[in-house]
């Protein structure tokens, strides 16, 4: 019989970790949160909550792996490919009207969208002139994502997500496999800017016209999420477009009445500043 | 035995003409709010919930996170997520990695519901050829949910049904026929 993590004693881990680490997740949705940590509690065998909760306080680098662990890095490149369609479509367009583009990908994990995101850009002629910046509260994840090494496995179905995403060229054109892993071209590691960012505590650093944050904010709970909302709002110029995962919504946020949803596709376009 | 507070359907291969059958007794009025956790294949991907509001004059609703759960809906987990439940009994979603190459992952629900509901939990497990499903079964029933399975013998595909029935100590065995009167007996639980 394996120990459940119940509730309560997630939230004392949760307290543990804010005051001793600064990290605060207490406003993660906690079912998700709670699956996560029994996974890592079970993996790592530990005998009891007390173990666990002693070891998480006492040694900062099992708290990294506990950070690593706890946040879900599932992804892949050019997921969703009509996304990726209305984009070249219907956005990629207008950024092309600005002297430099500035883009957000707030939770990029290891990194997949920000490559198809050079990707599509570099197709429309934009790519020389455009800056990518993918965050993650999860420094491991944007190691991997600096990189740009990803498994050679995942190619044919980031292909054929390319193709229905209006791509017309030869996708494998884009890296160079070695064995068991492709490495994406120098041309589009170039104008990425990877860096460790944790949306509840660290504030805007620029302004964008584009933010990208796609299946991070269902984890967060209602009140955490407005607070996102609003570093989004505060970064994104106006009529700058935010674009989130296929499950979220602005809809109950307190920005929603500020902007417009393009098309069928979960992209808002800032269409009043904050007053 | 009192009321349950929420039934979970799960099904893989063979599962949705039985839920196609057991729609019609289900109406607006029905006090268990239910919840579908179907994989599925990208045939019918696009126009399942269709497909289903076809078949009953209940609310069909995919998920959405956030949204508190309540009867007189038939909640349908969206395709390539997770549906996971809140203490507070509101449904979240869940991008992590497939369980048993499935996501949503039936047994990921189960379990997660059986948190929450404890006792006034009922999950059914329908035809499939796939052993998700099982595990969060055996989970719910430990912690005093009511068991059901459709029998193996009426299932188009039996591996998944046969594998509760071997593993868990299932409380109620029905044949795939008598699924629509059972679902409607929920209504006037506990029986006779």
């Amino acid at each position: 019989m394996i120990t459940s993590i119940r509730y309560e004693e997630l939230d004392i881990l949760l307290n543990d970790l804010f005051t001793r680490y600064g990290y605060d997740f207490t406003e993660y949705s906690r079912a998700s949160l709670q699956r996560r940590v029994q996974r890592l509690f079970t993996l790592d065998k530990f005998p009891s909550f007390a173990e666990f909760r002693h070891r998480l306080q006492n040694d900062p680098l099992y708290f990294r792996r506990f950070v690593e662990e706890i946040t879900v890095n599932v992804t892949e490149m050019l997921r969703d490919p009509s996304f990726y369609r209305t984009l070249r479509t219907s956005i990629l367009p207008v950024l092309a009207t600005y002297p430099f583009i500035r883009i957000w990908h707030a939770g990029c994990s290891t990194g997949e969208e920000v490559y198809s995101m050079a990707i599509i850009l570099k197709e429309a002629g934009l790519l020389h002139k455009s800056l990518l910046y993918g965050t993650d509260i999860n420094p491991l994840v944007i190691e991997k994502a600096r990189k740009g090494i990803f498994p050679v496995s995942q190619m044919q179905k980031y292909s054929e997500n390319y193709i229905q995403s209006g791509g017309i060229q030869d996708f494998s054109a884009y890296y160079t496999a070695n064995y068991h892993l492709a490495k994406f071209d120098t041309s589009l590691t170039g104008k990425m800017i990877f860096s460790t960012h944790n949306l509840v505590s660290d504030s805007s650093f620029n302004e964008f016209q584009l933010i990208l944050c796609r299946n991070v904010l269902i984890y967060f709970e209602r009140n955490l999420q407005s607070k996102v909302f609003k570093i989004f709002d505060y970064s994104l110029e106006n009529f700058g477009y935010l674009a989130l995962g296929s499950k979220e919504s602005l809809r109950f946020s307190p920005i929603a009445d500020r902007y417009r949803q393009i098309g069928k596709e979960k992209i808002w376009r800032k269409v009043h500043e904050a007053t | 035995m009192r009321r349950p507070k929420l039934m979970i359907i799960g099904g893989s291969a063979g599962s949705l003409q039985v839920i196609l059958g057991i729609l019609p007794v289900i109406h607006p009025e029905f006090p268990v709010p239910i919840l579908i956790i179907l994989h599925r294949n990208s045939v019918f991907e696009s126009n399942l919930e269709e497909l289903l509001a076809s078949r009953t004059q209940a609310l069909i609703k995919e998920v959405e996170e956030k949204e508190p759960i309540l009867p007189g809906a038939i909640y349908i987990a969206p395709a390539d997520y997770h549906v996971l439940i809140e203490a507070d009994h509101t449904f979240s979603l869940d991008y992590s990695e497939r369980v048993n190459f499935s996501r949503p992952s039936i047994d990921v629900t189960f379990r997660c519901a059986g948190d929450v509901y404890g006792a006034d939990l009922i999950c059914l497990l329908l035809s499939g050829g796939n052993a998700d499903g099982v595990e969060g079964l055996q989970y719910v029933k430990g912690r005093g949910g009511i068991v059901v399975v459709q029998d193996p013998a009426t299932a188009e595909v039996s591996y998944m049904p046969q594998h509760a029935v071997n593993q868990v100590a299932v409380d109620f065995l029905v044949p795939a026929e008598d699924l629509p009167a059972f679902l409607k007996g929920l209504a006037t639980w506990p029986p006779a």
